[in-house]
C-alpha cells in the first residue's frame, strides 16, 4: 500500500482512510463471513499427497489490491503483446522453425524441451492458434516496475477465483466499493465463451459446440472447471463422454451422439489421447489427435504449447518479442541467469544465499530454492543438485516484492504478492479482463503464494479516478 | 444432456429420497420401542426396520446383536453399510459434485451444507436427543433440496430425469415398508385390529406422514386393508405406488417428447401404472399383499433397469 518513501500510493488513499474507520472487530466478523461463504458455496481445491483434508479451503483476504487505470493500461499493452509473440514463436517452432534456424533461441532447449510434442511438427492448428487463454504472471517491486515472473502457456488456472472473490467482495463490502469506480469483471465467462467458439475449425457451422474436458472431481482444479462450464453454459465433460469415429469427435447423450467442434481442455497434453501419448491414460479419449489432425476439433489450447512457458524458454522471451514482433517488449523479464551457461552457472553457484533457483519444469512452488531461507543443508544439497544438471535450472534474484495489506488476526500487516491476469486470444483480437488472480503469500515474509503451499488470493481492483503520479 | 450426467441426476435423487426414507423407518421404529411392553411383549421393531431398509443381510452378516443402538449405528451412521444415511448422503454429494453445472445453487448448497454438517453429527454422541437431531435434520435436507430442485430446476432433461429417479425410489420404499408391516410386524398370535396391530399400523402412517391424511381420506378407525389401498391405491396420498407411478409415468413422457422419441422406458411405466389403476384393494388382498408387493418391486426394479439402457448411462 506504501510506497518507497513510505507514503501511501494514490490508489490506496481512500482504502487507508476507510481502514481507519472501522473498528478492526468488523474486519474479524467479515474474515469469518467471507470462509463460511466459501466454503458452502464449495469453492475449494484438493491437495494431492494430503490425507487429513483433500478438500481445502484457498485463504481469502477480504481487503482488495489496487491498481490505477492508467498503470493497468500499460500492462494490458504488455500482456498482449506477450501473447502474440508466444503464439508466432510456437507457431513458428512446430512450423519452420525460423527463429532456431537464426540462432535466438537455442534448438536443443527446444527439442529436448519434454513438453516438446514432436507428433506436432509440420502441424497446423486452427487458425494458427495455439494459446487461447494465458495466464501471464507478474510481480512489482518496490520501485514500482512490473516484472513477468512466468509464461502460463497449458492450461491456467485460477480465473474462478478472480470471479468468485469479486462476488463475495461485492457482497461483503459494498461500502467500500461505494467508494471506488472498479472496472467490473463479469464479462471474462462471455468473452472466453466467444473466443472459444471463435477458434472453432473452419469446417464446423455457424453454431459450433464447445465442451470443457476435466480429468474429474478428483482433479485439484475440478472446482473451477465446473464453475467455468456452467458460466460458459458448456458440457463439462470427461475423456469417457466423448469418443471418436471416423475422425469426428462425438459426445454420448441421452439422446445419442452429438458432435463437438472446440474443447477446452484443462487436461494435460500427456493424458489426451491413449493412441498417441500415455497409453495408460484412461481420462483421455482414444483417436483425439487424429481428429485434431484431420482438422476436425480445436484444442484450447492447443497441443505442445508447455515448450512455450518452460522457464528456460522464459529468459529468451524478450529476444523472442523482438524476432517476430519487431518492437521492445513492454513488459521486463526478471533477471535471470540461465545455469546451463558456465558462467551463469558459476556465479549462481556462488551466490545461492541470495538467489531463487527454479527446476525448469517444476511448478507451484515445488522443486524450489528460496536462497535466503533456507539452511546451511539445504543450499549445499541443492549445490549438488545444480551441479549434476544446470541444464534443469535457472535462477533470479529476490526482488525487493512489493507488499499489499492484508486483514490478519492481529489487525492489517502487508504480504508479499503476485497478480496473474488473463489474456484471451482468438482469430477476432486479443482481451484481458481488467484484473486478475492476485496471490498472496500468507506467512510473514514469505515469497511463495502458490496455493499448494499455503498462499491466499484476494479480489484485484483496477479503479478509475485515480491519478498515476503520486499526491 | 450427457448420459453420464442423467445417470448421476437419477442417482442422486434416489440417494436423497433414500436418506429421508431411513430417516422417517427409525423414527418409526424408535415411536414403537418406546410402547409399554403389555401391549405386545415381543420386540420386532428394530428387525424389522432392517428389514424395510434392506440392510438386514449385511447387518446378520456383520455379526451385530439387533437392538436400537446398533440399528440406529447401522442405518444411520456406519461407513460399512453401503446404504446408511451418511453414505447416501455422501453419494449424493459425490454425484452432485461431479454434475454441480446441472444443479442449480439452491441444490448444491442443500448437498454441500448437508455434507459439512454430517461431520459434525458423527462425531457428536449417539443419545436419542441427538440422534433425533439427527434425523430430523436428515428430513429437513431432503426436503430442502427436493423443494429446491421444484422451485429452481429448469423443466429440462436433468428435472426429468431427478424427478424419475426419486419418484422411483419412493415406490420402492413405501412397498417395502407395507411388505415388512405385513409379515414381519405383526406377530402370529396378536389379532389382526388389535391393540399392538393399531399402534404398529399407527407408526407406519406416521413415518410416511399419512397419519392425519389417513382420517381425511376414510373417515374411519385404522383398518390394516384401508392403510394398505392409502399406501398402494390411492392417487391423492403422494407416497402411494399409483401416486409414484402417475409422476413416473408423466416424467418419462416429458423426456420422451423433447427426445422426439418413446421407448421401452415408457411403456414399461405405463403398463405397471396400468395395473395399479385397474387394481382393487379387494383383489390385492385376495392375491395376497406380499406376491402383489414382490412383484411390484420386481417390476420397478426393472424400469430402473430399462431407463439406464434407453439413455445410455
Amino acid at each position: 500500500m506504501d510506497g518507497v518513501d513510505g507514503v501511501t500510493r494514490v490508489p490506496y488513499e481512500k482504502l487507508a482512510k476507510w481502514l481507519t474507520s472501522v473498528e478492526p472487530e468488523f474486519l474479524a466478523s467479515r474474515r469469518a463471513q467471507a470462509e463460511l461463504l466459501f466454503r458452502r458455496i464449495g469453492i475449494t481445491f484438493a491437495v494431492y499427497g494430503s490425507q487429513e483434508a483433500t478438500e481445502r479451503l484457498i485463504p481469502f483476504d477480504i481487503l482488495p489490491r489496487i491498481i490505477a487505470r492508467a498503470e493497468w493500461a500499460q500492462l494490458e499493452k504488455g500482456l498482449i503483446q506477450r501473447v502474440k509473440a508466444l503464439n508466432l514463436f510456437l507457431a513458428d517452432l512446430y512450423g519452420p522453425g525460423e527463429i532456431l534456424k537464426a540462432g535466438v533461441v537455442p534448438s536443443e532447449l527446444v527439442y529436448r524441451n519434454p513438453a516438446f510434442r514432436p507428433e506436432m511438427a509440420g502441424r497446423r492448428v486452427p487458425h494458427d492458434i495455439f494459446v487461447h487463454i494465458a495466464g501471464i504472471d507478474i510481480i512489482r517491486t518496490d520501485d514500482d516496475g512490473f516484472y513477468v515472473l512466468e509464461d502460463n502457456a497449458r492450461t491456467p488456472s485460477g480465473v474462478s477465483y478472480m470471479l468468485e472473490n469479486r462476488e463475495v467482495m461485492m457482497r461483503l463490502l459494498p461500502d467500500l466499493f461505494g467508494l471506488h469506480r472498479v472496472a467490473p469483471i463479469e464479462n471474462y465467462p462471455d468473452q472466453l465463451l466467444a473466443t472459444l467458439r471463435s477458434a472453432a475449425p473452419r469446417g464446423a457451422g455457424a453454431d459450433p459446440v464447445s465442451v470443457l474436458l476435466t480429468p474429474g472431481q478428483y482433479n485439484s482444479a475440478f472446482y473451477e472447471h465446473s464453475f467455468l462450464a456452467d458460466k460458459l453454459g458448456i458440457e463439462l465433460v470427461e475423456g469417457r463422454d466423448l469418443f471418436v469415429k471416423d475422425d469426428i469427435v462425438y459426445m454420448r447423450t441421452t439422446e445419442g451422439p452429438r458432435r463437438v467442434d472446440v474443447i477446452y481442455r484443462r487436461l494435460d497434453d500427456d493424458f489426451l489421447d491413449p493412441l498417441a501419448f500415455r497409453p495408460d491414460s484412461a481420462l483421455g479419449v482414444a483417436g483425439l489427435m487424429g481428429a485434431y489432425h484431420a482438422g476436425n476439433v480445436t484444442l484450447a489450447n492447443a497441443v505442445g504449447t508447455g515448450v512455450a512457458d518452460d522457464k528456460a524458454i522464459y529468459t529468451y522471451m524478450p529476444e523472442v518479442i523482438r524476432f517476430y514482433l519487431g518492437e521492445e517488449p513492454l513488459l521486463k523479464n526478471v533477471p535471470t541467469w540461465r545455469c546451463r551457461e558456465k558462467e551463469a552457472l558459476a556465479y549462481v553457484l556462488d551466490h545461492l544465499g541470495e538467489l531463487v533457483v527454479k527446476e525448469v519444469n517444476g511448478s507451484g512452488g515445488y522443486g524450489m530454492l528460496v536462497g535466503p531461507h533456507a539452511t546451511k543443508a539445504q543450499i549445499a544439497e541443492f549445490a549438488a543438485k545444480l551441479a549434476d544438471n544446470p541444464t534443469n535450472f535457472i535462477a533470479q534474484p529476490t526482488l525487493a516484492l512489493s507488499t499489499c495489506p492484508v486483514s490478519v488476526a492481529s489487525g492489517v500487516a502487508p504480504r508479499h504478492v503476485d497478480l496473474r491476469p488473463f489474456v484471451l486470444y482468438g482469430p477476432n483480437g486479443a482481451s484481458v479482463v481488467p484484473g486478475g488472480l492476485t496471490r498472496v503469500a500468507m506467512t510473514e515474509n514469505s515469497l511463495v503464494v502458490n496455493s499448494s503451499q499455503g498462499g491466499g488470493t484476494k479480489d484485484t481492483w483496477i479503479i478509475d479516478d485515480a491519478p498515476l503520479a503520486r499526491a | 444432456m450427457l448420459s453420464r450426467t442423467a445417470d448421476n441426476l437419477f442417482w442422486l435423487a434416489r440417494y436423497m429420497e433414500r436418506a429421508d426414507f431411513l430417516a422417517r423407518i427409525l423414527q418409526a421404529s424408535r415411536r414403537l420401542a418406546t410402547l409399554p411392553r403389555a401391549y405386545g411383549g415381543v420386540e420386532t421393531e428394530w428387525e424389522s426396520a432392517l428389514l424395510s431398509s434392506g440392510a438386514a443381510p449385511a447387518f446378520h452378516a456383520a455379526g451385530l446383536t439387533v437392538d436400537e443402538a446398533n440399528v440406529t449405528q447401522f442405518l444411520a451412521f456406519s461407513p460399512d453399510n453401503p446404504s446408511s444415511i451418511r453414505n447416501c448422503i455422501e453419494l449424493a454429494r459425490v454425484n452432485a459434485r461431479a454434475v454441480r453445472t446441472a444443479l442449480t445453487v439452491e441444490m448444491w448448497e442443500a448437498i454441500n451444507g448437508a455434507f459439512l454438517e454430517l461431520k459434525a453429527f458423527e462425531q457428536a454422541s449417539r443419545s436419542a436427543e441427538e440422534v433425533t437431531r439427527f434425523l430430523d435434520f436428515v428430513k429437513q435436507v431432503s426436503a430442502a433440496y427436493d423443494g429446491g430442485a421444484h422451485r429452481t430446476m429448469l423443466r429440462n432433461d436433468a428435472y426429468w430425469f431427478s424427478r424419475v429417479g426419486l419418484y422411483l425410489e419412493r415406490a420402492d420404499n413405501t412397498a417395502r415398508l407395507l411388505d415388512v408391516k405385513y409379515h414381519v410386524l405383526l406377530p402370529e398370535t396378536e389379532a389382526v385390529g388389535g391393540s399392538l396391530d393399531y399402534f404398529q399400523w399407527t407408526a407406519i402412517l406416521r413415518a410416511v406422514s399419512a397419519h392425519t391424511a389417513y382420517h381425511w381420506v376414510y373417515r374411519d378407525s385404522l383398518k390394516p386393508w384401508l392403510v394398505a389401498d392409502l399406501l398402494i391405491l390411492r392417487p391423492e396420498m403422494p407416497r402411494s405406488l399409483i401416486a409414484c407411478y402417475e409422476s413416473v409415468v408423466q416424467n418419462l413422457d416429458r423426456l420422451g417428447k423433447s427426445h422426439g422419441k418413446q421407448g421401452p422406458a415408457q411403456r414399461h411405466a405405463r403398463t405397471v401404472f396400468g395395473q395399479l389403476e385397474h387394481a382393487t384393494i379387494e383383489n390385492v388382498f385376495h392375491n395376497g399383499l406380499h406376491d402383489f408387493i414382490q412383484s411390484f418391486i420386481a417390476d420397478n426394479h426393472r424400469l430402473g433397469a430399462l431407463v439406464s439402457e434407453q439413455y445410455l448411462f
